[in-house]
């Protein structure tokens, strides 16, 4: 009976693998929060419109990556979408004038918050707010304001035509 | 000519009847073999945790050229950010089971085949009747069984490690962003397509599991008629798991 009970514990090993494999595919890489961990200090930004701007896309300062999105929330006084940043401990001297904008990485790439120095000698501390944002480009929006301005073209000539 | 048409087709209907037979069969026995759980835990350690290094290492590697050639296409549209949704969607809903299957079937298949076969031509398989000792019972459903458990845990296991291996090329060698990898690929996979992988081993593990038993089970009691049992299971359940999985892909899309 010694040779089953070394087979029943490497069954009972696979087994449990198995499920731990399963528990990692529905925790890990399915729609949970990705913490972004390390020592260092929040900073909030208020934002009309996120895009698709997701928890855990990079803040970057001149495409360096200085942090993370921690959280994404709706402020029910101001209606404006509230993104907490979590900023790495080294990276402790963003003057509190920067601005933060959303920025697509490529054409169809991800949404990072791109963030550009101020020229304030004060810095940013734990809790600090952005008070210059620039929001995602929505593209729908673009398209049709493009549209809107050819058409407004358009209707123009025509009747610089007639005349 | 219309002769031999209509005899092929007699016995592919003839060859579905039977192993539908030998499913209810099988069937039948699964609680008594449930009942004693030592021999479906040995088949489970024989199909299940004797496969884990080729499921291991081929997972990674699937995962690893993934990453590669992802990066590649992706990298022409200028969205290499893309490349965790685009991997772990591709591992997680055709490839993992559909891959980890045929290496079941490679592995774990022949064995099971080849097995039952020599049991059979070793006439082990009528004395055993001949002490009133069913062999559906003690041969053939706990090792049904043992495929049908194992192969949905590999194919998990077989993902992980492959998103693992995507995770290693793509992020660590490619310079993929980590955070934008993850997020990626956390924004754009469900609960449900996980759960369509696990859905389709399942499907797969019985597919597999059957054929194999099957094959095995009517095997000619030669040497080479074990052999042929053997090629048959490796063909029969490469072709039975590709087109079931076009058909729950479509049923579930």
């Amino acid at each position: 009976m010694q040779q089953s009970r070394t087979t029943e514990i490497v069954t009972g090993a696979f087994v449990l693998f198995g499920f731990a494999a399963l528990f990692f595919l529905v925790t890990q890489i399915t729609n949970k929060e990705f913490t972004a961990g390390g020592a260092g200090y929040s900073l909030l930004a208020n934002f009309e419109n996120i895009g698709s701007l997701k928890v855990g896309a990079p803040v970057s300062m001149s495409g360096v990556t200085v942090g993370r999105v921690e959280s994404i929330s709706y402020d029910m006084q101001q209606y404006k979408a509230v993104v907490s940043m979590h900023i790495d401990a080294k990276y402790n001297r963003i003057p509190d004038d920067s601005d933060a904008s959303i920025m697509t990485a490529g054409l169809l790439g991800g949404q990072y918050i791109g963030v550009t120095a101020g020229g304030s000698d004060q810095y940013f501390k734990e809790g600090g707010k952005f008070a210059i944002v620039q929001d995602a480009l929505v593209l729908e929006n673009l398209i049709n304001q493009l549209v809107a301005s050819f058409a407004g073209k358009k209707s123009d000539s025509a009747e610089e035509t007639k005349k | 000519m219309f002769k031999a048409l209509t005899k092929l087709l007699g016995n592919a209907v003839a060859a579905f009847g039977a192993i539908t037979w030998f499913l209810l069969r099988i069937l039948s026995q699964v609680p008594r073999a449930l009942l004693r759980p030592g021999l479906v835990i040995h088949q489970i350690h024989n199909a299940g945790a004797l496969s884990l290094v080729i499921i291991m290492t081929c997972g990674l590697f699937v995962g690893m050229v993934l990453g590669l050639q992802g990066y590649d296409m992706l990298e022409r549209f200028g969205s290499e950010s893309s490349l965790g949704s685009a991997a772990a969607l591709a591992l997680v809903k055709e490839l993992g089971p559909v891959v980890a299957a045929l290496l079941f079937a490679g592995r774990a298949g022949t064995a099971l085949a080849s097995e039952i076969g020599l049991m059979r031509a070793t006439d082990q398989l009528v004395a055993m009747e001949i002490m009133a000792v069913d062999p559906f019972r003690h041969v053939v459903a706990p090792r049904f069984l043992g495929g049908v458990i194992a192969l949905p845990l590999l194919t998990m296991i077989f993902i992980a490690i492959g998103i693992f291996g995507v995770q290693l090329v793509g992020v660590q060698q490619l310079g993929v962003d980590q955070g934008t990898f993850w997020s990626q690929m956390r924004g754009s996979v469900e609960v449900d397509d996980v759960m369509q992988g696990l859905i389709k081993g399942c499907v797969f593990g019985v597919a597999c599991s059957l054929i194999a038993v099957y094959e095995g089970y009517v095997a000619e009691p030669t040497a080479e008629g074990v052999g042929r049992a053997t090629t048959r299971t490796v063909v029969n359940s490469a072709v039975m798991t590709l087109i079931l999985d076009y058909m729950i892909t479509a049923v579930m899309l």
